[in-house]
C-alpha cells in the first residue's frame, strides 16, 4: 500500500516543512518515507511544490505523476494539480486564499479557511499547521499525537512558539472533524 | 679550521638544469640557507610550478608537491588548512603566478593564507621557450612576440608586488632582486622575514624576486644582468610594499 | 543510532564527518550547495577545517594539497563544477592520493539545467580529464549515498587515488530516512611511506615527494602499469552490483543505475502484476562494471533482449553492449531533460519489445 501526497503552494507558505513533518511522523510509525521537492528557480517566488511518499515497502520510483492527495494552499497551485490527483483521494483547498473550489466529483473536497483559524489560535503564522493538521485528522495517515510530537520536536530551538501551534493543531483537527 | 662554506642541508646533493647564467640557483639556495637557519626543515613542504621550476623539489631536500600550472597557492592552501604546524612555501615563476594562476595567487593572498610565495619574475617564459609573459617589458620580444611586445594590443605588464598589496587583508608583500650581491643579501633577508611571518603564524606573504633569463633573453649572463637593471628595475621598483600591522 | 529523515546533500555532508573526513573545500554550485551550508554549521564543532574556494579549479587543488599532506579530504560539486575539477583529479590520480568526490549531477551539456541527470556517467568511468586514469565510482539513493560515502574514504585509502560518488540532483535534494552505520567507519591508513607530512611528523629523514611529472619515458610507463595494476585490482576486488527479479524466466532485462533504477524497480513490480516477468541488472559500481554479471543475466535462456535505460542520451548502454558481446540486442532509452522517465512510459516501451 502506497500513498503520495502533493503539498503546493507559494514559497514561504510553510509547504516544504508541512511535507517534512507529515513524512517525519509517518517514518516513526515505521513506513518507508521518501519527501521530494522541486528546487531550483522554481522555488524563488512561484508556485513550490514537493512531494511526500507513504509505503508500507520499499519505494521505487519517487517521481509522481498522480498523487492520492494534494494540499493546495493556493489558487494556481489548485488549478495546475487538482486534475492528476486519483479519484477517491482528497482535496485540500486553502479556503482563506482560494475562493472558488473544484469542478471534480470523484475527489473528496476538504476545504478550510486556515488563515482566519489560525489568527483565531493566536497568529496567522501558524496557518501551515492548521491546514497540516486538518489534513492529517481527514486522511487518517499519521497517529496526531505522534505528529504533534514531531511539531514538538522541529520548534524544539524555539518553544515560545509551541504553544501556539498546537492550538491552531487543534483547531485543525476540529474543523476537520467537524465539516 | 673549521668549514668555511658548505651545502645548506635542505638542499640535496643534485646538479641543476638550469642554464648558465639564471638565477634560479642563487634563490634556491637562500630558501635553504633560510629554513635551514629556523630549523624547519622537518616540518617544511615545498611546492614547485610548472614552468623552469618544475624539478625544483629534485634540488631541496624535504618534503614537496608539484602542482598543476598556476595552481600552486591552492595546494599550498589545500595543506596549511589542514595541517597548520607545517611550514609552506610555493616557488612559482611569472607565468605560473601573474598569468594562469593570477586568480590562486590574489585569493589566497586575500584569505589571508599563512604560507610563503617565492615568486621568480624574469619577464619571460622560460620553459616553454621564450614566449610572452604577462610581465614581459613593451617592445620586449618574446618568440610569441617577435616584434616586441605591443601593449595596444597586450596591455602593461603586471606588477604583482604592487596588485597584490592593494589588497585590504595584512600581509607581507616585497619585491626584491639577485642582480648584485647586496641585491642578493636584501633578499635573503626578506625571505628569511617571510618565513618567520608563517613560523608566527602571522600573514601571508610573497617575495618577488626579479630575476634573469640569459638563454631566452638572447643575451650573455653579464649582459643580462645589466638589462635587467637597466629595464626591469626602473619599471618594478625594489623594496616593502606591504607589511602586517 | 535510531533512523533520520534527511535530505541527500545534508546526509552525505554527515557520512563523511561519520566515516572521519573532517576537511571539506568546496565552491557553491545548484543542486548539492546544502553540503556546504551543512559543513560550515557541523565541522567546526567537530574540530575540522570548511572553506569555500575561489573556483572549482582551485578547489580541486586544495583537495590535491590536503590529500597529498595525508589528511582525509572531500568536495562535492554538480557537473560544470567537476568539469573544471577534472585537470586536478587527473593530477590526484597520476600522483596516487586518496580523496573523495562527490557528483550531484545535473543535465548538461554547458550549463544545462539543475533537474537530476545521469550525463556524467562517461566522464566519470572513462576519466574525464587528460591521460589514462579511472575513478572508483559508486552511485544510488539516500541511504546507499550515506553508505557510499562512508566506504569511499576506506577505498581512496586503500587504492590511493580519487573515489568519486555519482549521484544526481535528486539523490541529493530528496529526504529519505536514513542511518548511518557506526561499522563503516574506519581509521586512517598509514600515510607515512609517501605523504608530504612533515619529515618530522613521521621521524624520518627520508623525505616524501607527491608529483604526477615523470619526463623519463620508462617512470611514465611505469607510473601507468602501477596504476593499470590498481585498476584491475578493483575490477577483481570491488565490483557491487544489484540483481533484481533475476530468479524468474524473465524476456526482457533491464540495466540502469541511480536513481533511474528505483524507477524501473517499479515499472518491473507493475509488469509482474500482468504476468509479465522483466528483470533488472543495477550496477552500484560504474567503474569497475559488473562485466560478467550483466553478460551472465543477458544470456539467461529465457532472456531476448536487453535494455538500457538511463537519464541521458546513451552512455551506460555502450558498457553494457560490451558485456553482452553481441550474444542479444540491447536496446536504449533515455530522458535527459531533468523530468526523471516514469515507471508508465517504461511499461509502455517493454512491451513494445516483448
Amino acid at each position: 500500500m502506497q500513498t503520495e501526497i502533493k503539498f503546493a503552494g507559494f514559497g514561504g507558505q510553510g509547504i516544504l516543512l508541512s511535507a517534512k513533518l507529515l513524512a517525519y511522523a509517518a517514518m516513526k510509525q515505521g513506513s518507508f518515507v521518501a519527501w521530494v521537492p522541486s528546487y531550483g528557480p522554481e522555488m524563488r517566488g512561484g508556485t513550490a511544490y514537493c512531494t511526500v511518499v507513504i509505503s508500507d515497502k520499499l519505494i521505487g520510483s519517487p517521481i509522481i505523476k498522480n498523487p492520492t492527495h494534494l494540499v493546495a494552499m493556493n489558487r494556481p497551485s489548485l488549478e495546475k494539480f487538482v486534475d492528476d490527483v486519483k479519484p477517491g483521494g482528497i482535496v485540500f483547498i486553502n479556503k482563506s486564499l482560494i475562493p472558488g473550489g473544484s469542478d471534480r466529483t470523484d475527489i473528496i473536497k476538504l476545504e478550510v479557511p486556515i488563515n482566519e483559524i489560525a489568527i483565531k489560535a493566536g497568529s496567522v503564522r501558524a496557518a501551515n499547521i492548521v491546514a497540516l493538521a486538518s489534513f492529517a485528522a481527514k486522511s487518517k495517515l499519521v497517529d496526531l499525537d505522534l505528529l504533534k510530537d514531531c511539531i514538538k520536536g522541529e520548534f524544539a530551538a524555539k518553544a515560545k512558539i509551541i504553544p501556539l501551534n498546537m492550538k491552531a493543531f487543534d483547531e485543525g483537527v476540529n474543523f476537520a472533524n467537524n465539516n | 679550521m673549521g668549514k668555511a662554506f658548505s651545502k645548506p642541508q635542505a638542499l640535496s646533493d643534485t646538479m641543476t638544469h638550469y642554464c648558465p647564467g639564471c638565477t634560479h640557483g642563487i634563490v634556491h639556495r637562500l630558501v635553504a640557507e633560510v629554513i635551514d637557519e629556523l630549523g624547519i626543515r622537518g616540518k617544511t613542504v615545498g611546492i614547485a610550478p610548472v614552468g623552469c621550476a618544475v624539478l625544483a623539489y629534485n634540488y631541496f631536500n624535504f618534503d614537496f608537491q608539484e602542482a598543476a600550472h598556476g595552481r600552486a597557492p591552492a595546494m599550498a592552501t589545500g595543506i596549511k588548512r589542514v595541517r597548520p604546524d607545517l611550514m609552506v612555501f610555493t616557488y612559482q615563476g611569472d607565468g605560473d603566478l601573474a598569468s594562469i594562476g593570477l586568480a590562486e595567487i590574489i585569493h589566497a593572498a586575500n584569505r589571508g593564507e599563512k604560507f610563503t610565495t617565492i615568486f621568480i619574475n624574469n619577464a619571460i617564459y622560460g620553459m616553454t621557450g621564450g614566449q610572452m609573459a604577462p610581465t614581459t617589458m613593451p617592445g620586449q620580444r618574446a618568440s610569441t612576440a617577435p616584434m616586441g611586445r605591443d601593449t595596444d594590443l597586450t596591455g602593461m605588464p603586471i606588477r604583482m608586488a604592487n596588485l597584490l598589496s592593494q589588497l585590504v587583508t595584512p600581509s607581507y608583500i616585497t619585491r626584491q632582486a639577485v642582480l648584485k650581491p647586496q641585491q642578493v643579501n636584501k633578499t635573503k633577508k626578506a625571505i628569511k622575514k617571510a618565513f618567520e611571518y608563517q613560523v608566527e603564524g602571522k600573514c601571508f606573504s610573497l617575495v618577488e624576486v626579479i630575476s634573469t633569463c640569459p638563454t631566452n633573453w638572447g643575451l650573455t649572463p653579464l649582459d643580462s644582468l645589466k638589462w635587467a637593471e637597466e629595464t626591469l628595475l626602473p619599471y618594478y621598483e625594489l623594496g616593502d610594499y606591504k607589511i602586517p600591522e | 543510532m535510531a533512523k533520520v529523515l534527511m535530505k541527500g546533500n545534508e546526509a552525505i555532508a554527515e557520512a563523511a564527518i561519520r566515516a572521519g573526513c573532517l576537511n571539506y573545500f568546496a565552491y557553491p554550485i545548484t543542486p548539492q550547495s546544502e553540503v556546504a551550508e551543512y559543513l560550515v554549521k557541523r565541522l567546526p564543532e567537530e574540530g575540522g577545517v570548511f572553506l569555500q574556494g575561489e573556483s572549482e579549479v582551485a578547489v580541486g587543488y586544495m583537495i590535491f594539497g590536503a590529500a597529498g599532506a595525508g589528511e582525509r579530504v572531500m568536495t562535492t560539486s554538480s557537473s560544470p563544477g567537476i568539469s573544471l575539477m577534472s585537470e586536478a583529479i587527473s593530477y590526484i590520480a597520476a600522483a596516487q592520493c586518496p580523496a573523495v568526490f562527490v557528483n550531484i549531477v545535473r543535465g548538461g551539456p554547458g550549463l544545462g539545467g539543475i533537474l537530476p541527470s545521469q550525463g556524467d556517467y562517461f566522464q566519470a568511468t572513462k576519466g574525464g580529464g587528460h591521460g589514462d586514469y579511472h575513478l572508483l565510482v559508486a552511485p544510488d539513493g539516500v541511504q546507499e549515498a550515506v553508505e557510499m560515502t562512508m566506504q569511499a574514504f576506506t577505498l581512496a585509502e586503500k587504492y590511493r587515488g580519487p573515489v568519486m560518488i555519482l549521484g544526481d540532483g535528486l539523490i541529493g535534494q530528496m529526504m529519505e530516512p536514513v542511518e548511518f552505520p557506526d561499522n563503516l567507519k574506519t581509521e586512517p591508513s598509514n600515510k607515512d611511506d609517501w605523504a608530504t607530512n612533515g619529515m618530522d611528523t613521521r621521524k624520518s629523514k627520508k623525505r616524501n615527494l607527491v608529483k604526477s611529472l615523470f619526463l623519463d619515458p620508462t617512470e611514465l610507463n611505469n607510473n601507468n602499469l602501477a596504476l593499470k595494476a590498481k585498476y584491475d585490482q578493483m575490477k577483481r576486488e570491488e565490483i557491487q552490483f544489484e540483481a533484481y527479479n533475476t530468479d524468474g524466466d524473465y524476456k526482457v532485462l533491464i540495466t540502469s543505475f541511480g536513481t533511474m533504477s528505483r524507477v524501473c524497480r517499479t515499472a518491473i513490480d507493475l509488469l509482474k502484476e500482468e504476468g509479465i516477468e522483466v528483470a533488472m541488472l543495477r550496477p552500484k559500481t560504474v567503474f569497475p562494471f559488473p562485466e560478467q554479471a550483466v553478460f551472465d543475466a543477458a544470456t539467461k535462456k529465457s532472456c531476448k533482449s536487453v535494455i538500457s535505460i538511463e537519464m541521458n542520451m546513451g552512455q551506460m548502454v555502450e558498457d553494457v553492449e560490451r558485456c553482452v558481446k553481441g550474444q542479444r540486442p540491447v536496446e536504449f532509452y533515455g530522458e535527459c531533460g531533468g523530468d526523471i522517465p516514469s515507471p508508465e512510459k517504461i511499461i509502455e516501451i517493454i512491451k513494445k519489445m516483448i
